[in-house]
């Protein structure tokens, strides 16, 4: 502003007033800031979406729910023969379905499979309020229940008593009836173990904070990175997958290298 | 004669001027003089072995179990097999502090705590699996090569007790680290006990001295896995041994191979030294297994505790035939009568399985009836020439397999994305049907290797040169067999089906017509070896000069 009045000072004005490389600089400074605004919100989001429950975001995301969900979820999430009401079942559930890519369901089966995610965090978070504004229900958990800092032996504790008989006490997954199984848990944030636990997707039972409390479900997260983050102390793990895993071993690479070996010994020579 | 060589050996270094072996000689020579071992050692020495890599197998369940002594040994300096409860303060952070018995802290502490135990307690584990797995496969070459006729009945029958004790070894081992996995697999023989009508909570409260899984369990399996098992197997081991001097090894049909000598190399120096760096060898494939694959990892098991069972929860794989014959029974077979459940579910396992394991370890004695040979045979029987023999191997080894691979229907159900009830319906269509099919494709299979090898025999092999004769007639040249092939394709014996005779007392009795039954059954279908006759014959179809270039 100032630097357009006074036509005298003509050296000040060249300093001051239009850079050849100015309009380039802005550019960019207005991208950095988008982007970085951008980035921010998108990681802002996956933790916490309090901020995002706006009444925007919410027809936001009421429109994302009319043209992905509505088809078998029905119109208002009252749910219909082809997929349950989501009345109540709160942002934590919508997080985990969407956010694991198991929502929206690629086909009908024993049930939802995990697959690429189809939807951005910006996008989820908007699904995610929107159902959380039907009724209350269950919502993300908060950062600091997530951050594997827990007691990992009363984790591992919790973990065999409660989930071991499905998901493998290494967490590697196992079978359920009919096609149903419980899968690994490898490689699942924690957000989203924390949410499968108080939420039961599929087959899984709800574990909520009168059955297992806030701190013993950061225990567990805690053991399951631990894990995670740790290799086997004896080598490779052939899956966790137990003793049908060492037997397959000792056959096929074991008992083959013998038996190539006898070969070996009493080749005659040439 | 030993004086003679004393006098030769002490004279030798007082002149000085003749080398005789030096000090290996001089030693050799003090020991024998005290032990008259020479002998025992030119007869051994001079034993002679065939060569052929199937008759390593044996070799390799010994050094197996001689690795599993050794690393053994090492655990048993550190492992306490007490059920006393302990609080673990040891290396690993996800057990820190949760409460456990002596036995699982003191087998974390081998794995985490003490330098190279965790190696030895891997050597330990993945020897004792291919220990069994080793019996096994040296067990099937015995039965398809026909090895456990007369004279070798009676080491068949060792060599079985040795496999149902290295699977009780296994089993007891499975179960000391006291971990969630091995109290699931004493739950499970706990349930199996308590099936049996009348005694089995007697027998259940007997052996784990009042209700599972009180506190004794452990220090009595114990016992039995470092004291009375290895002593019982360690003495059979050394039956099974002496037998095969005995008997002499058998070996396979070639040329110059007959029933009254054996053809291979003297023990020493071949044997000695082969069979020597053959321990090794194995040792080092343990070895290396050991070092990089991880098994039976008991810190994510953790201590056992009756409430939770894991996924995935199998026994070690050669307990698995009986695991998976449980999970093949249908649902609901049971029945209440007298106000007692009788668990037909359990009994039915333990009847079957039992039936099975009598059967393979009489078998040389069922065959030797139904056939009624009573030669000796020291040359193998091929496969082929065997059909109803190794069809009747066949149907086992699906029976087997088909049981062996329902333990595992959860891990299949997963990996493959079927439903469990779906590989449960699969297998026990394979358990039940399986072995027919197998025991016809196998018989079938072995009929026309035999006649193929006949026609072998008989008109040499198709060399794909064609030649036109004057006549203007075409014919295929047949390369004829060369007579060390020939040898090997028709020197087996050929049997008949038993004929019916009355006895002394000029009576066909019952048992005599089951017996002929049997062996018909048995005969029925066979090829007869070519004969010289047949062999002239054939030579005698084809002008020479084609048969012959």
């Amino acid at each position: 502003m100032t630097t357009i009045k006074p036509p005298r000072a003509r050296r000040a004005r060249k300093a001051g007033r239009r850079h050849p490389l100015a309009s380039v600089a802005l550019i960019a400074i207005g991208l950095l800031f988008t982007g970085g605004a951008y980035a921010a919100f998108s990681t802002s989001t996956a933790i916490a979406t309090t901020d995002a429950s706006s009444q925007q975001t919410i027809a936001q995301g009421e429109k994302l729910f009319a043209a992905n969900c509505a088809t078998c979820h029905g119109l208002s999430a009252q749910g219909s023969s082809e997929g349950p009401s989501l009345i109540g079942v709160g942002a934590a559930s919508v997080d985990f379905q969407v956010g694991t890519g198991r929502m929206p369901m690629q086909m009908q089966g024993p049930q939802a499979q995990k697959k690429p995610v189809q939807f951005t965090a910006e996008q989820t978070a908007a699904l995610a309020a929107y159902v959380a504004s039907l009724a209350p229900g269950p919502a993300i958990p908060a950062a600091e229940l997530l951050d594997g800092a827990g007691d990992s032996a009363n984790g591992a504790e919790l973990f065999r008593i409660n989930c071991a008989m499905c998901h493998n006490v290494a967490g590697a997954g196992g079978a359920l009836t009919e096609g149903k199984f419980a899968p690994a848990i490898e490689n699942v944030s924690a957000q989203h173990i924390y949410e499968a636990m108080i939420t039961g997707p599929q087959n899984m039972p709800v574990f909520n904070d009168m059955n297992i409390s806030p701190e013993d479900k950061r225990d567990i997260i805690t053991y399951l990175k631990y894990v995670e983050d740790n290799p086997s102390p004896g080598g490779l793990a052939l899956g966790s997958l137990g003793p049908v895993a060492e037997g397959l071993f000792i056959w096929i690479f074991g008992l083959g290298a013998i038996v190539a070996l006898t070969v070996w010994i009493t080749a005659k020579s040439n | 004669m030993t004086t003679l060589t004393t006098r030769e050996s002490t004279e030798d270094p007082a002149v000085g001027v003749k080398k005789s072996g030096g000090f290996t000689a001089s030693a050799a020579n003090y020991i024998d003089e005290r032990t008259s071992i020479s002998g025992a050692v030119k007869e051994l020495g001079r034993k002679i072995f065939p060569d052929h890599w199937s008759f390593l197998l044996g070799e390799v369940a010994l050094y197996s179990f001689v690795i599993i002594l050794l690393s053994g040994s090492f655990l048993t300096f550190f492992f306490q097999a007490s059920m006393a409860e302990v609080v673990y303060e040891g290396s690993y952070a996800p057990l820190k502090g949760i409460p456990m018995s002596a036995a699982m802290s003191s087998t974390m502490d081998i794995s985490f705590d003490i330098r190279g135990g965790l190696l030895m307690r891997q050597v330990h584990h993945w020897a004792a699996l291919l220990f069994v797995a080793a019996i096994g496969l040296h067990m099937l070459r015995i039965y398809f090569t026909g090895a456990f006729r007369k004279p070798r009945e009676l080491n068949w029958v060792i060599g079985f007790v040795l496999f149902i004790l290295a699977m009780a070894e296994g089993f007891t081992g499975y179960s000391l680290p006291d971990d969630l996995l091995s109290g699931n697999g004493l739950r499970i023989i706990d349930g199996l006990i308590k099936g049996i009508p009348v005694v089995g909570t007697w027998v259940s409260f007997l052996l784990f001295g009042g209700e599972f899984p009180g506190t004794d369990i452990v220090g009595r399996l114990y016992s039995l896995h470092i004291l009375l098992l290895p002593a019982i197997i360690v003495a059979l081991i050394a039956m099974h041994l002496l037998f095969v001097v005995v008997h002499k090894h058998t070996q396979y049909p070639a040329a110059g191979h007959t029933n009254q000598n054996v053809v291979g190399y003297p023990v020493l120096p071949v044997y000695a030294a082969k069979a020597g760096g053959f321990f090794f060898i194995v040792f080092g494939v343990v070895m290396l297994i050991a070092s990089f694959f991880t098994i039976n990892p008991i810190w994510n098991y953790g201590p056992y505790d009756p409430s939770p069972v894991s996924a995935g929860t199998q026994p070690d794989w050669y307990i698995g035939f009986a695991d998976g014959a449980m999970r093949l029974i249908p649902t609901g077979w049971e029945f209440v009568w007298l106000n007692h459940t009788y668990s037909l579910n359990i009994l039915v396992v333990l009847i079957v399985v039992g039936l099975f394991i009598v059967t393979v370890m009489i078998y040389p004695f069922i065959e030797a009836w139904i056939t009624g040979d009573k030669r000796e045979h020291h040359v193998l029987d091929r496969p082929r020439n065997a059909p109803t023999r190794t069809a009747i191997g066949a149907a086992g080894v699906t029976f087997y397999a088909s049981l062996w691979a329902a333990a595992s229907s959860d891990i299949m159900a997963t990996h493959f994305h079927l439903t469990m009830e779906g590989v449960i319906h699969t297998l026990q269509a394979t358990t039940l049907l399986g072995p027919f099919l197998a025991f016809l494709i196998t018989k079938r299979v072995c009929l026309a290797l035999q006649k193929k090898d006949r026609e072998i025999v008989l008109h040499g092999y198709e060399s794909g040169r064609i030649v036109r004769l004057p006549g203007g007639e075409f014919v295929e040249v047949h390369q004829p067999v060369d007579e060390y092939e020939r040898w090997k394709l028709v020197s087996y014996s050929d049997f008949k089906p038993l004929m019916l005779r009355p006895n002394a007392q000029g009576k066909i009795g019952a048992t005599e017509k089951v017996r002929a039954g049997l062996s018909r059954w048995f005969f029925e279908d066979r090829i007869t070896p070519v004969t010289q006759a047949e062999l002239d014959h054939a030579h005698g179809d084809h002008p020479a000069e084609i048969t012959d270039k």
